[in-house]
């Protein structure tokens, strides 16, 4: 069951990205922007936590998700150590994907070379 | 054509573009979009029956997400798959780390430090830059009201 809700919810959120898309002339760049700030506000007027206890990855695994991430760690960390955690809280939360992105985005980039467009 | 203006030259454009396709664009973003956050709440699933913490789970299934949608950008498969599900592909986390692989490959040969290192921030730059940048400012509002 819980595949079935991320499988649905997960897909609805990119259907959104994908109307933006067509309908707007916002390139993927904005698209992302927007969907991580989007996460970030939707979890802090409290949309996105009950989304994310439904759907499970089908919340998390696209864009808003890593705004769902930072905006909850900033709130631990405000809790733990005050305005200190304001400043470490988002990126302490999102280290892992981000260092992830970073040291396998560059390994790729190296290992393999452009593929010439058909 | 020559004296032509932006206005009449944005709407012969208009013209010109093939119709958007809503319906076929959307139902492909759904499926592409929705069998990648299936993948990862399969991912999710196993990390949290070994006994890992919500946290740790949420890492171990970003940072898996990020290596494959690295791993299929360099195979030059991923912008297959983008050409055929747009925002599906777009939207997951796989494709933060394809907007990363991309110009990095791409601009390889202006060197491992303003090509690779540079351009591989052109589009994951801003979205650090927003990202951080609205944390912070809700962590500052979370901390000024509930003190």
């Amino acid at each position: 069951m819980d595949y079935l809700k991320a499988f649905i919810v997960g897909g609805l959120i990119c259907i959104i990205g994908q109307i933006l898309i067509d309908s707007t002339k916002l390139t993927s760049a904005h698209i992302l922007v927007s969907f991580v700030t989007a996460g970030v506000i939707l979890t802090a007027i409290g949309i996105y936590e009950p989304i994310v206890s439904f759907a499970g990855a089908g919340a998390t695994v696209p864009l808003p998700g890593f705004g769902y991430s930072l905006a909850k760690g900033a709130v631990k960390a405000v809790k733990e150590s005050g305005l200190i955690g304001v400043f470490t809280g988002g990126i302490t939360a999102t280290a892992g994907g981000v260092s992830g992105a970073i040291v396998f985005g560059y390994i790729m980039a190296i290992i393999f070379d452009p593929k010439t467009k058909s | 054509m020559k004296n032509i203006n932006i206005k009449d030259y944005s709407k012969y454009v208009d013209e010109k573009i093939p119709k958007t396709n809503y319906f076929k664009n959307s139902f492909r973003a759904f499926i592409v979009g929705g069998l990648i956050c299936t993948l990862g709440q399969g991912i999710t699933n196993y990390f949290n029956s070994i006994g890992l913490n919500n946290e740790e789970v949420s890492t171990v299934t970003a940072i898996i997400l990020v290596f494959l949608g690295a791993f299929f950008t360099g195979l030059g498969l991923y912008d297959k798959l983008g050409k055929f599900a747009g925002g599906g592909s777009i939207v997951p986390i796989t494709g933060f780390a394809n907007s990363i692989v991309s110009p990095a490959m791409e601009y390889k040969k202006e060197g491992y430090v303003l090509g690779v290192s540079a351009k591989m921030f052109s589009i994951a730059g801003p979205v650090l830059v927003y990202g951080y940048g609205s944390a912070v400012i809700y962590g500052l509002l979370y901390f000024l009201f509930t003190k």
